[in-house]
């Protein structure tokens, strides 16, 4: 085992898996609160990153384009729930999922109309565009170490709100008993846009952080959101920790299906399917790990208690 | 009631169909247009309305329709699409399809018809092979091919061992088995990628097996938009300065400008096989790229070059019959002499209807106006005809 | 048989659509636009799995998001015995719903314990599964898919392999689909399914095993999409494991939705409705994806049951289909 490359690979899978988390927390507390299925989550993922390209084409500074396009996907989420999602509350899961479905098409479309099929490039200041060297002559791009220390502060700043303020204990609150929150007195209202706004940043946040490696392009939340899905149903729906925990185990199963498993099917199948079947079934563990937690512990792994 | 009268009005009017004209050349066109992939489609799009421009819209006297179709980047919507162009539209040649696996997945609604397919792109070992048909015929080349030449290119550099990437479909398998064919050295890995509509682009994981392989140079393969996330991601990782990489189809008039404009100066220098070339010497090819430009203000890729040449190839088809479209066999044969003006110049075609023709190095430099391009460095091989053309009973 | 009419749907409609389906072959040729044809067979295939997913979704309540699954299965059942050159149809569309219900009983075994949301992401789960499974089997063409030279041939019986043929084929699988689904919700069983969606503790206290009740359900709606799948794969010529992707599993709840769940004629209302659409929107703009999510979205919140209860919200009061 060259452990170097272990190494290497448990940072990849961290980095992927706080990037889920950052898509998972807003997913996992709208879902958990407002009890709203949001499949265009993804979709606000895709807009962050566009606004991110677009003011660091204007300003010409990467850094400048993230701290403007924050406040703005924010102001998209509150946006949408005020327009499509609060007309939605009343409605059952399943219309959620219809009517998310078709905000997404809705998204992509404007992006194709607005910024055209191409996707768009974020180019990196020098510092941040170049690599460290670890031990043992290996390297790691300090984007992505980036990556992961942004992650995890946002880690750190929602547990201390979720645990420690008064917007946190309404939250939980809200994550565990609705009706109650809403007897008391609080403004339901704004505390569900707060939380939709804050969700929407957070996903472009992610968006932001992914585009400089991969572009922003249509459609680019689509796939991933149904990932985050995964992760909030193995964390528990509504539970910050579990959003947490649930993220870095499916990021470092992915990462490491992906780096080692056609070593390991090369074992006992020809080296051609292998290599065909190993992305395949790295895909598919996660589904796996999610059918086997809902079947032992149909609550995921960390649920909110009292519902 | 009126409802229903309504409803009656409107299916009457979606199955009142065009009525067929025999005096026209219809031509219907099967690319990517939406999704990210989409760009590489605009690309071909564009050459063709060109070429239907410079040809002034007619073909032996006859006035050409085109009918352009979007596959959405997938095998069975590009089948639609094609059983649409046959049963509905009914036209006489169809052409492009950039992936190998929508092309699979669509010859069989055309050449059962009957219909002329011309891939203006996509060159999957199967349709040279034992699949091949007396109808097909292809403007670009077969899969292997370009990474053949590769391969020789890699040989002549004294690479010993080499890392190869790809996505995993059949293209990109067919590429890996051409750079296997003609590369000496040691494949120290390989990595197949999920590839369609939600292609792998983060490829960390990937580049750090690629690194600790200890192999001596990256070949990759990765067209339209993965290409430039890769190259950006191998920068990042700081691979440049140990593992040089070679690249088919991955650097291209497409990828330039977005890695230009994100200022990937790595890229300068870095060496890629083709069978054409914007800077390639000949009549056709200069009327085209200065045509191209000066239309649409950047440089042609070589996906437009093949679109263009699609045109030209069905262009002397039709006028070697007189426009008599029935005649089939007469069409066949005209196209079977390769005899039209082609962007990479005089090419013939073998037994499986796809060209024998040359290969050349290329590197990327700056032009006069300091716009990253590729220019022609070196033949590297000769009138080459793909490996699978001996498996073609034809 | 009076209770045709109790589907809610006036029988001349019915009747009008179920000619209209018939004649269409003839009306194609006429207007020489045999694409026609093609269109309308995808969309009473569709129709068939909408049917299928509607028994669950509409009648017991149980939202599956992961039936695109079982198209896949079924068309690989006639895709892979026709790569070793077997393509006698018996065998296939055999192994078509036999697989599809073996895979639905272990699948939903498990799903059916949980509830809500739960349920619609195991689906979604399990049917990634089957996506992921086909995409690694390098032998049939993994992602690449998989080219079907010959349908399935029936003992002489019948040559679908001639389009008419086939097209007649499906329209009868349709009619022999809703008649058996029309059957088992209106059997005993169907009353226990719809009772259990209503209420479920209350169905167990009167002494039904609701649990085996649904699980059954669930592996008959399996089994009829994945009848489906295997006209689908004998239709398209060509398959892939695309087809199970999870957006097509959408589709299938929008199709089921949209047309309004829990009516026997629902599902081909709302899959007629979706292709039609997709196929003519597309055609006047790129951008058509925009007014079809606008319409989606629309549709959910000013209505609650999908184009019916677009007439009754409308002010139409008969509407057509109607929810039982």
């Amino acid at each position: 085992m060259d452990w170097g490359l272990f190494t290497i690979q448990m940072l990849n899978g961290v980095q992927l898996g706080v990037l889920l988390f950052l898509l998972a927390a807003g997913l996992t507390l709208v879902f958990g609160i407002m009890d709203f299925v949001n499949l265009a989550h993804g979709s606000l993922y895709m807009m962050g990153a566009y606004f991110c390209a677009t003011l660091v084409q204007l300003t010409d500074s990467f850094v400048l384009g993230v701290i403007l396009a924050l406040p703005l996907t924010a102001l998209l989420g509150w946006i949408v729930e005020l327009i499509v999602v609060r007309a939605l509350y009343t409605h059952d899961h399943l219309d959620h999922v219809l009517a998310t479905f078709g905000m997404i098409l809705c998204f992509d479309t404007a992006v194709d109309f607005i910024w055209g099929p191409t996707g768009m490039a974020i180019p990196l200041p020098e510092v941040l565009d170049s690599h460290i060297d670890l031990f043992g002559g290996h390297t790691f791009p300090v984007f992505r170490i980036l990556i992961i220390s942004t992650g995890l502060a946002v880690a750190g700043f929602l547990y201390v709100m979720v645990s420690h303020t008064r917007i946190g204990m309404l939250i939980r609150a809200g994550a565990s008993n609705r009706t109650m929150v809403m007897a008391l007195g609080v403004d339901i209202g704004k505390l569900f846009a707060l939380v939709f706004a804050v969700g929407a940043a957070l996903a472009g946040l992610a968006g932001m952080l992914i585009a400089p490696i991969t572009e922003a392009s249509i459609g680019m939340g689509n796939e991933i959101i149904i990932v985050a899905f995964v992760v909030i149903i193995i964390g528990g729906i509504g539970s910050i920790k579990g959003a947490f925990v649930a993220a870095m185990l499916v990021g470092l199963i992915d990462t490491m299906g992906r780096s080692f498993l056609d070593q390991l099917l090369k074992v006992f199948m020809s080296s051609e399917s292998a290599e065909t079947s190993a992305p395949a079934l790295s895909a598919m563990a996660i589904y796996i790990l999610m059918a086997m937690v809902l079947a032992f512990r149909p609550q995921g792994l960390f649920p909110p208690k009292v519902r | 009631m009126i409802k229903k009268i309504t409803a009656l009005a409107a299916m009457g009017a979606f199955l009142a169909a065009p009525a067929m004209a025999a005096d026209k050349v219809k031509i219907g066109f099967v690319t990517t247009i939406t999704t990210p992939a989409g760009v590489i489609g605009q690309d071909m799009v564009d050459a063709v309305n060109l070429a239907m421009e410079d040809i002034g819209g007619k073909m032996a006297g006859l006035d050409v329709e085109l009918i352009i179709e979007d596959d959405g980047f997938k095998p069975p919507i590009g089948k639609q699409k094609v059983d649409k162009l046959v049963k509905k539209d009914q036209v006489d040649f169809i052409g492009g399809f950039i992936w190998s696996h929508v092309l699979l997945a669509s010859k069989k609604s055309a050449l059962d018809s009957g219909t002329f397919l011309i891939s203006s792109n996509a060159g999957p070992s199967q349709i040279a092979g034992k699949q091949c048909d007396k109808n097909f015929f292809s403007t670009s080349w077969q899969n292997d091919q370009t990474p053949m030449a590769m391969g020789e290119v890699l040989n002549q550099n004294g690479v010993k061992s080499v890392y190869v990437m790809a996505p995993n479909y059949a293209a990109g398998k067919n590429m890996i088995a051409g750079v296997e064919r003609t590369f000496k050295g040691k494949i120290a890995g390989r990595d197949l990628t999920k590839w369609g509509k939600d292609a792998q682009l983060d490829f960390s994981a990937e580049l750090a097996k690629a690194k600790a392989s200890g192999a001596e140079a990256l070949w990759v393969f990765y067209p339209g938009k993965a290409g430039g996330a890769l190259i950006k991601q191998y920068e990042q990782a700081g691979l440049r300065d140990t593992m040089p990489l070679y690249t088919v189809f991955t650097v291209d008039s497409i990828a330039l400008p977005k890695l230009q404009a994100g200022n990937l100066a790595g890229v300068m220098g870095s060496r890629n096989t083709q069978h054409w070339g914007p800077d390639l010497d000949n009549p056709q090819n200069k009327k085209f790229v200065s045509g191209f430009k000066k239309k649409y203000g950047h440089y042609p890729s070589f996906y437009a070059a093949q679109s263009y040449d699609t045109i030209f190839l069905i262009k002397s088809a039709v006028e070697a019959v007189n426009g008599d479209l029935s005649n089939k066999d007469g069409m066949r044969a005209a196209m079977k002499k390769a005899d039209f003006p082609s962007t990479r110049g005089k090419f013939s075609y073998g037994n499986n209807h796809f060209p024998i023709q040359n290969f050349y190095l290329r590197e990327v430099v700056a032009d006069a106006d300091g716009v990253w391009t590729t220019k022609i460095v070196s033949t590297v091989m000769e009138n080459h005809q793909d490996p699978y053309a001996a498996e073609c009973k034809m | 048989m009076t209770s045709l009419f109790r589907t809610g749907l006036p029988a001349f409609v019915m009747v009008a659509g179920l000619g209209f389906l018939a004649l269409l072959p003839v009306l194609a040729e006429w207007v020489d636009n045999i694409f026609l044809i093609d269109l309308f067979m995808r969309l009473m295939i569709l129709s068939i799995a909408a049917v299928g997913l509607n028994l669950i979704l509409g009648y017991g309540g149980m939202v599956s998001f992961g039936h695109a699954a079982y198209l896949v299965i079924g068309a690989y059942a006639v895709g892979i015995p026709a790569y070793y050159d077997i393509y006698d149809g018996f065998l296939q569309f055999a192994i078509a719903i036999v697989a599809s219900a073996a895979v639905a009983l272990v699948t939903g075994a498990i799903a059916l314990r949980t509830k809500g949301v739960y349920f619609i992401m195991i689906t979604m789960a399990f049917a990634q599964m089957v996506y992921f499974t086909f995409v690694s089997i390098e032998e049939y063409g993994a992602d690449d898919g998989l080219t079907i030279n010959m349908r399935s041939e029936f003992a002489g019986l019948l040559d679908i392999e001639d389009n008419f043929t086939l097209y007649y084929f499906v329209l009868v699988s349709l009619i022999a689909v809703l008649g058996l689904v029309y059957r088992i919700v209106h059997s005993r069983f169907g009353m226990v399914i719809s009772g259990a969606k209503g209420n479920e503790r209350r169905m167990q206290a009167i002494g039904f095993p609701t649990y085996r009740y649904r699980l059954v359900c669930y592996v008959i709606s399996g089994a009829i999409c994945g009848y489906a799948g295997a006209l689908l794969g004998n239709f398209t010529n060509f398959i892939t494991p695309e087809m199970g992707d999870w957006v097509h599993s959408g589709e299938l709840i929008f199709m089921v939705v949209l047309g309004g769940a829990g009516s026997l004629f629902g599902p081909v209302l709302g899959t007629a409705v979706f292709i039609l659409l997709e196929e003519y929107l597309s055609r006047l703009t790129q951008y058509w994806h925009f007014p079809f999510g606008a319409m989606l979205i629309l549709v959910v919140i000013f209505t609650r049951g999908g184009i019916n209860g677009m007439f009754r919200w409308l002010g139409m009061k008969s509407g057509i289909g109607g929810r039982s």
